[in-house]
């Protein structure tokens, strides 16, 4: 069984560079000391991340009241950081499966950090569900399981529907994570003359032997993940969008949310991974295992699934009009106009006006330009996210319970914290982990498989 | 058997993959069934070498999966439709579309963590820290960026120097032979170390440490406290608001709660029967209402028929029948006065039935009276 014509396209891994100097560059960063760039980093996002945990001591203590969400704008802040990072999230397995699946070799240097960041980003997302209940300790509630008030969940919820979808999601990123980087322990663990570092690597490598008859079950496996992975991770983004599409709130009830909410998800994950990846191969000098042709691709996929995002507003817009209901044209034209129309266009500028730039293929690769885009497509997708929740709450189909939502210093304080929280795993990650796949960059690097000439 | 080490394999290095490839295909040539061969990646086309059957792992996860999605299925069913059915937006008990999302996402965790654990577990047969091959130079070199053969001693056709020939013959460099370890073969779990039981006893007084302060003393704690705290006043609690210290307050004089009514008649049964009326015509809904508190609140002393067949078995004084001619002939608002303000023994049942209670079980012992004194004309 092969799973990956690795022969036919030209190497993602710029030169030839002998096996052995790919291991030493990419386990660098995890054997050398840590800088003091890697210190002044984590101070930051340290920081930020403490911003994090008073915010949530502040929430636990008092409850929920210190946020601006009120009566009709229940939700706020917290399921817009929460629809954000689980958007973030699906970048990484896009990365790591579809383009498995679709064989795109440049994808080798980037997975393991994009399927990293896709598991951070997740965990940083399950936060808000967890807290937007008020009292997180007792979220075992949300699982059915046979209790002493003798009821079960409500099976019929899109909420409910979500809880399975996140923790699936995130159980099954963690075990491909991990899948991939067995035989990366295993290297480690043969390099390493650390007595404790030797331990742990054996214990995460399971004693690993690199054995051709494991390796063949190991491919299949991998395939057969990415093969779950990839309807999974559209599965997901369709359930989190089906939260509002499933309720009749005007400008929620539409049935294109599934498509528009992955792409968006899809675009906005891309984004950050572009953005952490620009600073990541500056830090480590992985110019030439994530290479400039790997960022371009990445900038086409952002080009792609900003249209499809710009559709889709237009598409509301237009159905909304089509629909001949005074409600729902009056809700899209008080997104465009009414009182929260700067975050609208703030939305439409960062999502379908900047992207757009990468049309231009000197744009595409030129590195500080396309850093400022993707950061702008950032601030546009949590932008969207706030857009459709605050303004078609605060707007509901009953003029009498319109109520307008201004954030406290708590909910600012989360979402600050939200990037501390992930942006410290990150870089804990990069210090302990290989952020490149060591055996699948070597698998692709050129004159590293058979040639088949005698066959 | 030399130096007494027990010989687990012959290995070979070689340098590029088009060697490995040959190596290996020569390994089955010549009959060879236990070895391997150790790459830091997989190549392609060694499982065509090494004339290896397809993996059967596909079968594995497609197994768990159709599990995963039967179980999630029945599961649901059950709890929504048999153990607690209820009716949620007018949808049916089992709304099959709204469970869709639910039987797909544990369909891909079962087969996902199935496959991986069968994969890791019973087909490799991992975690496996201890093989022969690891912690050698060997190992150290195939993970890395080298490509090795190993030819197993239990091969049955294994011959230390038939193998060497081979592994010559096929430019192998470095034919190295590979040992068990001693140690790690005549190695016995003991269970009774002293470091080991150490280690048990500290989890376990952790452990409970851990459980006695989260049940005795976290969930007492604000905010765990099941919101027990909260700044209000419970029923007999002190205010130090009022003047007079408590914390339940009279109504405001001159008004009377919505749905209450004032009593005129206090001390006055015979007055109340003459001038209180039945407001409450009898019905279906009055007499089953009637029923109900008739059987709670008086059926103990009265008897289920009023007929003073007490339940209380003497601890208490007798009450007398209420179908004798007094009882019979009091107009309601006689019977009302009763209820209301008790009458010696017999306290009063004004704070647990409201106006409209107390002429419904007065209606219902009205229907107890002449169902027991019936006139000639009722069997008509
Ligand atoms: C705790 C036991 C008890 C309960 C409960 C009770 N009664 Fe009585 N009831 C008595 C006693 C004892 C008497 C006799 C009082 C007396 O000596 O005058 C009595 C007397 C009466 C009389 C007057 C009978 C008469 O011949 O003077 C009426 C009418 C009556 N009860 C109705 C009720 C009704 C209606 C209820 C339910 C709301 C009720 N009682 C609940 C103990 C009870």
């Amino acid at each position: 069984m092969s799973t990956v014509d690795y022969t036919q396209e030209l190497s993602v891994i710029e030169g030839k560079p002998p096996l052995r100097v790919l291991d030493d560059l990419i386990s660098k960063p995890i054997d050398a000391k840590p800088t003091r760039k890697f210190f002044i980093a984590l101070t930051i996002s340290g920081s930020m991340l403490s911003l994090l945990v008073i915010g949530l001591g502040l929430t636990f203590y008092y409850g929920i009241g210190m946020w601006g969400n009120n009566i009709p704008v229940g939700w706020a802040f917290d399921i817009t950081n929460f629809v954000f990072w689980v958007g973030i999230g699906h970048a990484g397995t896009l990365i790591s499966a579809i383009l498995f699946l679709l064989r795109q070799k440049w994808r080798t240097g980037i997975a393991r950090f994009a399927e990293g960041m896709t598991i951070f980003a997740v965990m940083t997302a399950g936060l808000f569900p967890l807290i937007h209940v008020g009292r997180p300790w007792l979220a075992a509630y949300l699982f059915p399981y046979p209790n002493q008030h003798s009821i079960w969940v409500n099976f019929d919820s899109p909420l409910l529907w979500d809880v399975f979808a996140v923790s699936t999601y995130f159980i099954v990123s963690l075990i491909f994570w991990y899948v991939g980087l067995i035989p990366d322990f295993a290297t480690l663990r043969e390099r390493t003359n650390n007595k404790i570092k030797k331990i742990t690597y054996s214990i995460f490598g399971l004693g690993w032997r690199f054995s051709n008859k494991h390796w063949q079950h190991y491919e299949m496996v991998y395939l057969i993940l990415a093969g779950f992975a990839t309807p999974l991770v559209l599965s997901v983004h369709t359930i989190v969008s089906f939260d509002f599409a499933v309720s009749i709130i005007p400008g929620w009830h539409a049935t294109i949310f599934p498509p528009y909410f992955v792409a968006g998800a899809v675009f906005s994950g891309f984004a950050m991974v572009q953005n952490v990846l620009i600073i990541v191969r500056k830090i480590f000098n992985y110019e030439h295992i994530i290479t400039l042709d790997t960022l371009e691709k990445m900038n086409k996929i952002m080009l792609l699934t900003g249209s499809m995002v710009g559709y889709a507003y237009a598409m509301e817009f237009f159905i909304a009009w089509y629909s001949g209901l005074p409600i729902e044209r009056f809700t899209f034209v008080n997104r465009a106009f009414g009182s929260y129309a700067w975050a609208y266009w703030v939305m439409i500028s960062c999502n379908v006006i900047s992207p757009q730039l990468f049309w231009s293929k000197k744009i595409r690769r030129t590195i500080p330009v396309m850093f400022v885009i993707a950061i702008f497509v950032n601030i546009g997708m949590w932008f969207e996210r706030f857009v459709i929740i605050v303004s078609s709450l605060s707007r509901d189909f009953l003029p009498s319970s319109w109520h307008l939502f201004t954030p406290t210093y708590v909910d600012f304080m989360i979402l600050i914290g939200s990037f501390g929280f992930f942006f410290t795993w990150l870089l804990l990650f990069t210090k302990a982990l290989p952020v490149v796949s060591m055996a699948e960059v070597k698998a692709t690097v050129t004159g590293s498989q058979p040639s088949h000439k005698d066959h | 058997m030399m130096s007494g080490k027990i010989l687990y394999s012959y290995t070979g290095i070689f340098d590029t993959p088009d060697q490995i490839m040959h190596a290996a295909e020569k390994a089955v040539e010549t009959g060879y069934t236990k070895y391997d061969v150790n790459t830091p990646y997989p190549l392609h086309g060694m499982d065509k070498a090494m004339k290896l059957k397809p993996s059967k792992l596909g079968y594995v996860a497609l197994v768990f999966g159709l599990s995963g999605t039967l179980a999630t299925l029945l599961t649901i069913w059950w709890m929504s439709a048999i153990d607690y059915p209820i009716v949620i937006g007018g949808k049916p008990l089992f709304s099959f579309p709204a469970y869709v999302p639910i039987i797909f996402e544990v369909t891909v965790l079962s087969a996902a963590i199935m496959t991986v654990v069968s994969m890791l577990f019973f087909f490799f047969k991992l975690p496996n820290n201890s093989h022969p091959l690891h912690g050698t130079e060997y190992m150290k070199k195939v993970s890395a960026d080298k490509y090795g053969i190993s030819i197993q001693a239990d091969d049955p056709k294994f011959n230390e120097a038939a193998v060497k020939k081979f592994l010559e013959s096929v430019h192998a460099s470095e034919i190295i032979p590979i040992y068990w370890d001693e140690e790690e073969i005549s190695h016995k779990n003991k269970i009774l170390e002293p470091k080991f039981i150490m280690f048990l006893i500290v989890v376990a007084v952790i452990t409970s440490g851990v459980t006695y302060f989260s049940f005795n003393k976290l969930m007492y704690m604000v905010p765990f406290d099941w919101m027990m705290n909260q700044p209000k006043l419970s029923a007999q609690q002190q205010s130090p608001i009022f003047a007079d210290g408590f914390g339940m307050r009279q109504p405001v004089a001159g008004t009377i709660a919505r749905g209450s009514m004032v009593y005129q008649f206090k001390g006055q049964p015979d007055l109340a029967g003459v001038k209180l009326v039945n407001p409450i015509p009898i019905s279906k809904e009055s007499l089953a209402l009637g029923q109900v508190k008739f059987d709670i609140y008086c059926s103990p002393c009265h008897g289920y028929n009023a007929d003073g067949v007490s339940r209380l078995r003497g601890q208490f004084p007798n009450p007398p029948s209420l179908h004798s001619d007094k009882v019979r002939n009091w107009s309601d608002g006689r019977i009302f006065a009763v209820v209301t303000e008790g009458q010696n023994t017999m306290p009063s049942y004004a704070s647990q039935l409201s106006f409209d209670e107390r002429w419904a079980v007065i209606n219902y012992l009205r229907a107890l009276q002449r169902a027991l004194n019936a006139k000639e004309s009722d069997v008509q």
